[in-house]
This record gives C-alpha cells, structure tokens and sequence, in this order.
C-alpha cells in the first residue's frame, strides 16, 4: 500500500516532467525575428546586461500595447521579467496604490480617490499617455440608411430616458425607416462603456439599460452584423478586424460627419468618440535601470510605430508627443495633468509644456 | 380483451391497458436514447470544431514558445508551466489533507452534532461557487499571508476549492467498505490504526483515486478564481519557484478569444485541445494506477 501512494506521488511528479520536458525546446528571446522597419534603441548595449522583474496590471484595453511594448523590449533586455495582468483600470488601480504593481495600465486618467490611496502609502506616480482608442459606431451592412449619425442623434439612442421609449429608427430622425431599433453595446464594466457614455450622455455610466450587452466584443460583432436593424458600438480595433462583415459609421460631433481612422483618430477630428490611454509609472520603481529604460523604450521609436500596426490595434500619437513625454518621464515629473478626469475632446498638448 | 383473468374479488376494477402501458415503455426508451445521443452529438460537435480549428496550429513551436501579439508566433509554454506546477501543488495539497480528513470524519469521528454540523458545511461547500474560492484566495493567501499572485496562492485557492470534493468523494469510498472486513481484522486484534491501513484504504483505494481524478479535473479548467487572485496574462517566463509569478492554460485561453484577430480564436482551439490532453493525460494516469492498485489487492 506505501509504495501504492508513493506510486501514485510519482506519477503525479512524472506528468509534470514529461510536460518539462516536452515544452523544453528553444528558449531565451532569440527566436523572435526582428521587423525589419524599427530602429533598434540607440542604448541596445546598455539594455541587454539589464536584470530584474516589471510588474504591470490594469486595464484591458491598454494590454495589446504593453504586452507587445514587453515582447520588443525582451528582445534587448532578455533577462529583465515583465509581467502583464489584467484587472481592469479600477482594480489596478488598487494594486497599484497599494505598491504591488510597478507601472498600470490605465484606460482613463487617475480619480481622486484613488491619488488619495496612492498618497496614503506615500506612492508618487508619473502619467504617460501612450496611445489613442476609437470607438467605432457600426451597424451592418445590409443597413441601408445609416451612414452619418450626429452625436444628439446617438444621444436620443443611448441616454437613459430612451429605455423602452426610442425603438422606433424614425423616431431618431424623422428620415429613417419605422423599423425596430437593436442595439448592442459592452458590459458596464468596461471602459469603452464608461467613455462612450461619458462623451454622449455627458455622464459616466448614465445609459439605457435595454441593450445587447456582452463583454466579449466578438459577440457584439456577430450580433451586429447579422441584424440590418441593429447598430453598436466598440473599439475601432474589433471593426478594424471584421470591416466586411460591418458598415462604419461616421459621427459628427459638430464639425461634420468624420469617420473613425488611423489617421482622424490620431489627428483629434474624430470627436468625441476617441480617448487617450495612460500607462502610470511609480515614482520608486522608474527610479529602477529597468523599468527606467522599459517606459523609455516604450516611448521610442524603436516601439510605437508598432501601435498601429494590425497586432495591436490602436493609434500611435504625434512624434513631438512623445518626445515631451520622454523628458517628462526623465524629470521625473508627478501628479495627473487631468484633475477633473478626461476631458472630451482634449487633445494631448499639455504635457508637450 | 384480457380472457386469462381469474375470478378474483376487485378484478374488474384492474384494466390492463396493455397496448398503452408498453408504449408508455418505448416511449421512455425513446426518450432516454434520445437525450443520449443529443448529448454524445453535441460533444462531438463542439470537439470537432475544436479540433479542425486547431490542427493547423498544433506544432512543435506551439507547446515552446510564450505568448505573442503575432498568432504564428504565440505559444502556450507559460499557459502550461503555469497549470502544471500549479496543479502540482494543489494535488500535494489536497490529496493528503482530503484524504485524512475523510478517514477521520468516516473512522474516527463519533456521531454527534458537531460532526453533522462539519458534514452539511462540506456538502454545502462542495457547491459553492468557484469565484467565492477565489475571493478568498485573494483575502487569505495574497494579501493576508503575502504569498502575492504566485504559484502556491494559486495551488492553495486551488486546493481548498476541491478539498469537499475530494472528501466527499473519499468517505463515500470508505462507507463502500464492508464493515465485515472491519470487524474481521478487530477480531484478529488489529488496532484502528492497522485495520485502516491495512484494510480499509487498500479496499477504498479505487473509489479514492476517482474521486482526486474528479477533483483534479475540475481544478484544472477553473479561470474564474485564478482571474480573481491576479494570475497573470502575458508572462513571457516560467515559474521558478513556488513564489514566482504565473498564468494558467484557462486564462490563456479565455484572453485569445477575446481578442479580435481571428487566428487567436483558432489559436485558442488549440490551447483547449492541449488542455483537453493535459486532463486526459492526468486521468488515464490515475486510471493506470487505480486498476493496479485493484489487481494487486486482487492477486
């Protein structure tokens, strides 16, 4: 019987050390090919003998860049650890606060509650925006009446007066069809969600209630594109993946009809559906060579043309940006240069002072 | 209709009914057969499509490569170091802890309320949900004992989610026991002590092994605690200690089928395929050395 469960011990032991040693095959970060269109960082002899761990979490959205800023840089610093999580912008927040992580993803600016738990445990932080999100407003292309709605407009669709009321497409613009209106939007968890309603309603969280609502954004994709009566909205990256199986729209936020693009994205005339994303560094830990050069390298040419590449998904800011956020960084400069949150519409000019 | 019917008092009152009680019958078999193969169609439904998705995917790189925003570059190493070395620690765990807890409650403990109060607080644990553990893992392991978001929070969170499991499962392999075998060994003046080991655990041992087999299965696909403690996502290192940081095949998974691009959601196929292997891998090994265990005892 002894030897029985020993047996057993062991062959619980062996299962893991057959996995070992099936994964154990090439290792270390020679194995990723370099694209040949980015630079390699001026410091690469400075970063390859860099050693130790960079613990990053939050937001969701924000994870596509920073997980492929991590995968760039691995490629000249090898030996130092960079981890990514997920908890989304309020729960990393919290870890963050609390000096469990070293730099977090973020896909709105910092509260004030949360730069009061920061101060508690005495945790300075230095805001970087890194990237431009769209939200793209998309019906499905046997639509034939949507093209252009006006931000009133997809007010009158989304506030929260218009649950159970506005169902009618003619009751939008006198215009449109007498058909029934389906809508399918992200989970009140989300980000996208928090913003879209923020920049619409004009009230974070303040939306009807009667949607399609899925975390997944894949399922609001399927969903939409199967219903030529249904219109949602997501990041540009999920319409940037599936652009024949839906029609984008175009928003006018006051200034005409603009759709969302790479390039109306990053020149601020897409409004107001599109947002910047931070990452926040810890004033201690960017005090770290390691994390010291990772958020350098981050805002290096070596690494944000590949923001906008299709891997990622999103919009790369102006040059000049992140020139001034590079020396921004350098001096070490703290504290949010948004105190009243995200402001719709705001352009990132403040930091380049 | 029925002409063999003796003259028993109340015999008019029987209606044989025959025809309708027989179809009744084929009825019922018609059913069940049905549901049967609804519920075999629909597996081999879902393990096709995981399958045809996945077979252009299954390489060699597949298994030794980490994660990456590029779908031919992405692997699934971390996904399964992680999972290994976690479900590792959570077996060490739970097995022995299950195990003797079952053999107390079932051998030793005497019937009193406190026992039926720690039984019904097992049975109703067994369906609590996998989240709940989680917090807890959170609270207790993470924060409260400072493991942080490591292997062995992971292997604990883990090992108390199946720990009713594995007791349930366990005394309900002990009680199969015939109490003959007990007595017997009594009578030839055996303590509790050797009777349990000598007789008792050797008999339950089958039921034993298939109860951790069940446990450990479930473990092994749970992403709603481990998302919970803060496993982590892109982790382009294995573990290399019980304290270092990790993710999980589940987690891998659920964020490839997030993401927009297509290839991952085919990408994630694959990870479920390598999943799927892992558990049957784990099974048929447990299964192996169940049948042993029963052909020793029989030889």
């Amino acid at each position: 019987m002894r030897r029985v469960s020993l047996a057993a011990v062991a062959a619980l032991a062996g299962v893991v050390a057959v996995l070992a040693v099936a994964c154990d095959g090439s290792r270390g970060p020679g194995a990723l090919p370099r694209s040949p269109d980015l630079p390699p960082p001026p410091n690469q002899q400075q970063l390859r003998p860099l050693k130790g761990e960079i613990i990053i979490d939050g937001s969701s959205t924000v994870f596509p860049v920073t997980q492929a800023a991590a995968e760039e840089f691995r490629r000249y610093a090898p030996d130092v650890r960079i981890s990514v999580g997920i908890s989304g912008t309020g729960g990393g927040f919290k870890k963050f606060c609390a000096g469990e992580t070293d730099v977090q993803d973020a896909s709105r600016p910092i509260r004030d509650t949360e730069i009061e738990a920061c101060a508690q445990r005495g945790i300075e932080f230095i805001e970087v925006p890194v990237a431009f999100d769209g939200i793209a407003v998309v019906a499905s292309p046997r639509n034939a009446f949507l093209t252009c709605l006006t931000t009133p407009e997809l007010k009158t669709l989304w506030r929260p007066e218009a649950q159970g009321k506005v169902t009618r497409w003619k009751q939008v613009r006198a215009s449109f069809p007498d058909q029934p209106i389906k809508l399918f939007g992200p989970g009140t968890d989300s980000g996208t969600f928090d913003y879209f309603t923020d920049a619409i309603n004009q009230k974070e969280k303040a939306s009807r209630g009667d949607f399609q609502a899925s975390e997944d954004d894949n399922v609001l994709v399927q969903g939409v594109a199967n219903d030529p009566t249904a219109l949602g909205y997501f990041g540009f990256a999920y319409y940037a993946e599936n652009v024949g199986k839906l029609k984008l729209l175009a928003v006018d936020g006051g200034h005409g009809c603009v759709e969302p693009s790479f390039e109306t994205i990053a020149n601020s005339t897409y409004q107001p559906l599109s947002r910047p994303l931070f990452i926040y560094v810890r004033r201690t830990a960017a005090e770290r060579a390691e994390v010291r050069a990772f958020v350098e390298f981050y805002l290096s040419k070596s690494f944000t043309p590949v923001i906008s590449t299709r891997e990622v998904g999103y919009v790369q800011l102006a040059d000049p940006i992140y020139v001034a956020l590079t020396k921004r960084f350098r001096a070490m400069r703290t504290g949010t240069l948004w105190p009243q949150g995200i402001e719709i519409g705001a352009t990132l000019d403040r930091y380049l002072q | 209709m029925a002409a063999e019917t003796p003259a028993l008092p109340g015999a008019e009152l029987f209606h044989p009914r025959v025809r309708l009680r027989k179809g009744l019958g084929s009825a019922f078999l018609v059913l069940g057969v049905a549901s049967v193969v609804f519920g075999l169609a629909m597996l081999a439904f879902l393990v096709f499509d995981v399958v045809e998705r996945a077979i252009p995917w299954l390489r060699v790189e597949f298994l030794t490569q980490f994660d990456s925003r590029f779908s031919d570059r992405a692997g699934i190493k971390a996904g399964l170091y992680g999972t290994a070395y976690m479900m590792f620690f959570t077996i060490l765990i739970s097995f022995p802890l299950g195990v003797m807890s079952a053999i107390y409650l079932e051998e030793y403990a005497r019937d009193s309320w406190p026992k039926t109060v720690i039984q019904i607080n097992i049975a109703n644990l067994a369906g609590v949900p996998s989240i709940v553990y989680g917090l807890l893992g959170l609270t207790v392991f993470v924060r409260w004992m400072a493991l942080g978001r490591s292997v062995l929070a992971g292997a604990l969170t883990m090992a108390l989610l199946v720990l009713p499991i594995i007791i349930v499962a366990t005394q309900e392999a002990l009680r199969a026991v015939p109490s003959s075998i007990r007595d017997a060994s009594y009578g030839v003046g055996a303590t509790r002590w050797q009777t349990i080991w000598h007789h008792v655990l050797p008999q339950a041992l089958p039921g034993i092994l298939t109860g951790n087999i069940l446990a450990a299965s479930r473990a092994i696909g749970e992403t709603a605690p481990l998302i919970t403690i803060g496993a982590l996502t892109f982790v382009p290192f294995t573990p290399q200690s019980p304290l270092d940081r990790f993710t999980a095949l589940p987690i891998q998974i659920f964020n490839w089928t997030s993401k927009p691009q297509a290839e991952f959601h085919d990408l994630a196929a694959a990870a479920i395929l390598t999943l799927l292997v892992v558990l049957l891998t784990m099974n048929s090994l447990a299964i192996l050395l169940r049948n042993r265990a029963v052909r020793r005892r029989a030889g």
